[in-house]
């Protein structure tokens, strides 16, 4: 895959077409926002840092809301009950965090339905102080034993990641998400300035940067929750493990790719089937459900109209610490500056006496680093993390680094932000768990109308 | 150790629908990638699509034509929608915007807001929408044993299911065989080489792309209605690693090979199928636990693509000169 | 190769053409006027107006980074210029595609060579000739619809790798092709569309000496087959011997026209070559050699290295 410029040929009845697909689109999202049943979106319960939730729709067989069916949740010292609505959902408030039993009671099912997976009832569920967890009790006919027919072997699914804390009161909410936008923006940049360096310097499209972030998170957790060290340490340790993997990674595989002379397809192909060992050994070392790197509750800081977690304040801060030394380093150090020219042209940089192979590993280790940091500081701003957090952000962060302009650094710094605010405010017009589909359309929107990225440049073909 | 069930098992995998459907999709993406070297790593995007259009037409009683129908419309004005913006961009711009665009698909569709129409998370159940295939069965009711092999004759995971599917595929092998041969064929390979070279001799290269990316995404559309007509609906089982099984299928077969994807999906699944089985009986449950199995086949899976793409680009059937993989 | 008594040989048709840039030409078959094209702050081509005469060979010459490959690219749609318009047959091709340049006749071939190197030589030929009408997604499921045309196709393809000695090579990938007959290739298959007027980008780089005296028979061939000849070219041996009438660039601007023996010795052309290359002697083939920073990344062409990289 070349490396130059995208030739962008723009005859006139091209830009007609992009400004009209532009219009359908926006269209598009403007019918799918309408179009949802009012007060689909807001249950009764609405979590924030002081309160989770633990909410869910029966539904019978057929489809049809289950009216009436009663659940008891209880856990954490706290015995709850609760009936489904109209509507079919029901929902509770929880007022720590930790593990709860959900039963439903089958004498308040509807007529003629059971529950399709007895064995699940209770269900227990874990929730953390200012998110909202699911419980599902499909029903139908009991499964039973799954039998031989391995062909219908589901991949796991991959559940989203909760928002976090959203305190009640639609006033302030705009200002909330705002903040909550502003930084998970922050900590996106600071995992996506790896991809956006190493796409700039190697042309890599590395779909395993994910797995780094990842790495980091799930380090951190084993630090403090299986070797019991404190969170500082363990998230030191975690976050100079990552960039020795990145080290690591460039040594045993990259480097010897690229000496090969294995296209850039290829090597991103690559990187695919490295995301999916990856993720799948996270998951086979540490199972499906989410690890808490820290167990203890967040807490909450007022500031004005808006409730931060302490958490989430000290890892913008970091993060907006971090990235201020990523960008002195890259402007103002001679490794730094080296690190720019090849990402401008690598084979005159080459030429003019930089080792480029040896700012590529670097790249890789930086990356590799920087991606633990916003690993371990993205699990505690969602307050857990799983095996495939990492991977749900992915393309989060190709968004952020597209955006931006493919490549260029500060690119990556102002695409993750807006991602982050687009992620986040989102959810005040289109249903949260929509939120991370807006900000892709935001990326398809951008590429529609300013192919290089909002930084890059364009450049001159061939 | 059970060998005959072991056997049993790869073998059912051979000739399953969900191999079948894999197949298909894998067609779908040979005509993008192998043909015309267009990487689209939403391949899972249209299959949902495909699914969706079909179930929820489907559900509302449409009749299969019409359903179908929907389905193909459904494929083709997404591979629309994203080739518009990205065909004359390059390469990995597409990659990004399809993986994306796939990603949205599922998001929309299993949010709960949309659970009316396409049953949020949980999916569309399959007694819903399979009523309208299941009546065009001649084979009746009941269920038919051959060999070890026993399924229903015409409901959810049946014979016909199977028939039909492979049907299908022969039919997709056919047209692919008869494209790849033709002119039309030879301008989407020169399309894949070097598109400036296709423009001076005066070809419409969009249009080209444009319609390889459309007709692959009818072959996604109906393997993921093959995929879905056996279990459900299901959009979490449908998303990017949907994707990267097909693109592994596809690599291990061969690239721009006609037969490459059927034999790469038979391939796929029966060693799997293998491995996971094996494993399961020799390897007691306190030590590793069922999932923990499927976690190592599909670890192996990811190691395969590696090594495939690393070592033998090709894959099985691929001509080491024709290399389909772009290497300037 | 004899001529048309009727027609007027190339020469005598340009020999009232003043000497001068953008002179009128009696039969233009390439009318430019006003043609710019800027990169950020760099003005790549600024030309006022220029006419290519139909039926004979015309050379463009000019140091590196004189804009010659920028203009190519303008008039064969591969870049949309800052302003200007320009004309072929007297249609006007602004805004119009590549591909639809390419249909109206006006051909081109590349600097760096762009044969389809996983692809036989012979189907390399075919993708060339227009009026398949198995390009087309349906009727390409029914061979009996194109087979024949295929084979008309084939037998042109051919005549036309016969005349440029590839015959033996016709079902070799055209990657396994050494550089010099990658570019026999793409000239041939260019010609397979039959075009008016064909456009060569640096014919001569990379081509093997033996090899280049066969090449400038084809180029004079097809000129007395009647068809216009655009051609960009540093070796000024090549430019003496088979053009009718050079045009010079320097800087983006046409410096310089005339016929081949006049204009080597315009002072606007030596100063051109001056400004960038200090004791060249016009004609030395040393210039083929000459590195530029501007276009060397762009054109490595003549070394030939770019064929063994583009092998991988």
């Amino acid at each position: 895959m070349q490396r130059t410029a995208p030739p962008v040929r723009t005859p006139s009845l091209l830009t007609h077409l992009r400004r009209t697909l532009v219009a359908g689109l926006v269209a598009l999202a403007a019918i799918l926002v309408g179009s949802l049943p009012a007060g689909a979106a807001e249950g009764p319960c609405v979590a924030s840092p002081s309160n989770g939730c633990i909410t869910g729709t029966i539904r019978t067989a057929a489809g049809d809301p289950a009216v009436g069916v009663s659940l008891t949740i209880e856990g954490e010292g706290e015995v709850l009950t609760t009936v489904t609505g109209d509507d079919g959902t029901w929902s509770v408030s929880v007022s720590q965090s930790g593990d709860f039993a959900v039963t439903v009671d089958p004498e308040t099912l509807p007529e003629g339905e059971t529950l399709r997976d007895p064995d699940a009832n209770p269900r227990t569920v874990s929730v953390a102080l200012g998110s909202t967890r699911a419980a599902l009790f499909p029903l139908g006919t009991p499964s039973g034993g799954t039998g031989t027919d391995g062909s219908a072997s589901p991949s796991p699914t991959d559940s989203e990641l909760e928002a976090p804390a959203t305190p009640a009161g639609s006033t302030s909410k705009v200002a909330q998400q705002a903040v909550n936008g502003l930084i998970f923006g922050l900590l996106l940049a600071l995992a996506s300035v790896g991809l956006s360096l190493l796409y700039g310097t190697t042309g890599l499209s590395n779909f395993a940067h994910g797995e780094q972030v990842t790495l980091g998170a799930i380090l951190a957790y084993v630090g403090t929750q299986i070797i019991g060290l404190p969170l500082i340490p363990a998230a030191i340790l975690a976050i100079l493990a990552g960039a020795a993997s990145g080290w690591v990674q460039d040594a045993g595989i990259w480097h010897h790719l690229r000496r090969r002379r294995i296209g850039n397809t290829q090597q991103m192909i690559v990187t695919i089937g490295l995301s999916m060992v990856l993720q799948y050994s996270y998951q086979f070392f540490f199972g499906g459900g989410r690890l808490r790197i820290v167990i203890a509750n967040p807490v909450p800081v007022q500031i004005g109209p808006v409730i931060v977690s302490e958490q989430s304040l000290i890892s913008g801060v970091i993060a907006v610490i971090t990235l201020i030394g990523v960008a002195y380093f890259l402007t103002a150090t001679r490794t730094g500056r080296a690190t720019r020219a090849v990402s401008d042209n690598a084979a005159l940089a080459s030429a003019s006496g930089i080792g480029v192979e040896r700012i590529i590993r670097l790249v890789w280790t930086l990356g590799a680093g920087l991606a633990a940091l916003g690993g371990v500081l993205i699990a505690l701003y969602f307050n857990s993390t799983s095996w495939n957090m990492g991977g749900t952000i992915l393309l989060l962060m190709f968004a952020a680094v597209t955006l931006g302009g493919l490549g260029t650094a500060y690119g990556a710094l102002a695409g993750s932000i807006i991602i982050g605010l687009v992620a986040e405010m989102s959810s005040l017009v289109i249903p949260s768990d929509m939120r991370y589909a807006g900000a892709l359309l935001i990326l398809i929107f951008v590429l529609l109308v300013r192919p290089q990225g909002i930084l890059g440049r364009a450049e001159r073909i061939g | 150790m059970d060998w005959s069930r072991i056997l049993t098992n790869v073998v059912g995998e051979a000739f399953a629908p969900t191999t079948a459907a894999y197949a298909l999709a894998a067609i779908g993406l040979n005509i993008h990638f192998g043909l015309t070297g267009l990487l689209n790593m939403g391949q899972a995007g249209f299959m949902l699509l495909g699914a969706y259009g079909f179930a929820i037409t489907a559900t509302a009683g449409w009749p299969l034509w019409a359903s179908l129908l929907t389905a193909l419309a459904a494929a083709a004005l997404f591979g629309l929608i994203l080739g518009v913006p990205t065909l004359k961009l390059r390469g990995d711009y597409l990659a990004i915007v399809t993986i994306a665009a796939a990603e949205i698909v599922r998001l929309v569709g299993r949010s709960t807001s949309l659970t009316w129409l396409t049953g949020g998370n949980a999916g569309i159940a399959g007694d819903g929408f399979k009523e309208s295939f299941q009546a065009t069965s001649p084979l009746g009711d009941g269920r038919t044993q051959i060999g070890p092999f026993e399924y229903s004759n015409s409901l959810s995971n049946s014979w016909w299911v199977r028939i039909v599917a492979w049907v299908l595929v022969a039919l997709a092998l056919y047209l692919v065989w008869r494209w790849t041969r033709s002119p039309w064929g030879r301008v989407l390979k020169g399309v894949r080489e070097d598109e400036d070279a296709l423009r001076s001799l005066g070809k419409n290269v969009y249009s080209y792309k444009m319609q390889a990316l459309v007709l692959g995404g009818l072959f996604g559309a109906l393997a993921g209605i093959i995929y879905a007509l056996p279990r459900a609906v299901q959009p979490d089982s449908m998303g990017r690693p949907m994707t990267f099984y097909v693109w592994t299928i596809l690599l291990l077969g061969g690239a721009a090979t006609v037969f490459g994807p059927v034999l790469g999906s038979i391939l796929l699944w029966t060693i799997l199928m293998f491995v996971t089985s094996f494993l399961r009986e020799i390897v007691p449950d306190t030590v590793l636990r069922t999932e923990q199995i499927a976690m190592l086949g599909w670890v192996l899976v990811g190691l395969t693509l590696m090594l495939l793409v690393i070592f033998r680009p090709q894959g099985i059937l691929g001509d080491k000169k024709e290399l389909s993989i772009n290497a300037h | 190769m004899p001529t048309d008594p009727i027609t007027l040989s190339p020469a005598d048709a340009l020999k009232d053409v003043p000497h001068r840039p953008g002179a009128p030409k009696p039969d233009p078959i390439v009318i430019a006027d006003g043609v710019v094209r800027r990169f950020g702050g760099m003005t790549a081509v600024d030309v006022e107006h220029l006419e290519i005469q139909r039926g004979v060979i015309t050379a463009l010459i000019g140091p590196n980074g004189a804009g010659k490959t920028t203009l190519f690219n303008l008039l064969t749609g591969f870049d949309q210029p800052s302003a200007g318009t320009w004309s072929f047959e007297k249609k006007s091709l602004s805004g119009v595609s590549a591909a639809r340049v390419a249909r109206s006749g006006m051909v081109r071939t590349f600097q760096l060579t762009k044969a389809l190197n996983r692809m036989t030589v012979i189907e390399n030929m075919r993708l060339g000739a227009v009026d398949q009408p198995g390009e087309n997604i349906l009727r390409a499921l029914v061979p009996a619809m194109w087979s024949r045309r295929e084979k008309e196709i084939t037998a042109q393809a051919e005549e036309l790798l016969a005349r440029f000695k590839l015959l033996e090579k016709k079902d070799d990938f055209a990657g396994s092709l050494s550089g010099g007959q990658r570019k026999l290739l793409e000239m041939a298959r260019a010609l397979m569309t039959r075009p008016t007027m064909i456009m060569l980008d640096e014919p001569m780089a990379g081509v093997n000496p033996a090899l280049t005296q066969s090449l400038l028979g084809h180029i004079q061939a097809l000129r007395d087959e009647g068809m216009t000849v655009l051609f960009v070219e540093h070796d000024m041996h090549m430019v003496r011997h088979i053009s009718d009438w050079v045009v010079v660039m320097a800087e983006g601007r046409n410096v310089a026209e005339g016929p081949p023996s006049t204009v080597m010795n315009d002072p606007a052309v030596i100063d051109a070559y001056l400004g960038a290359h200090h004791d060249t002697d016009l004609g030395d083939d040393s210039l083929l050699d000459m590195p530029d920073a501007v276009e060397s990344s762009a054109d490595a062409t003549t070394t030939g290295t770019a064929g063994t990289e583009e092998d991988r």
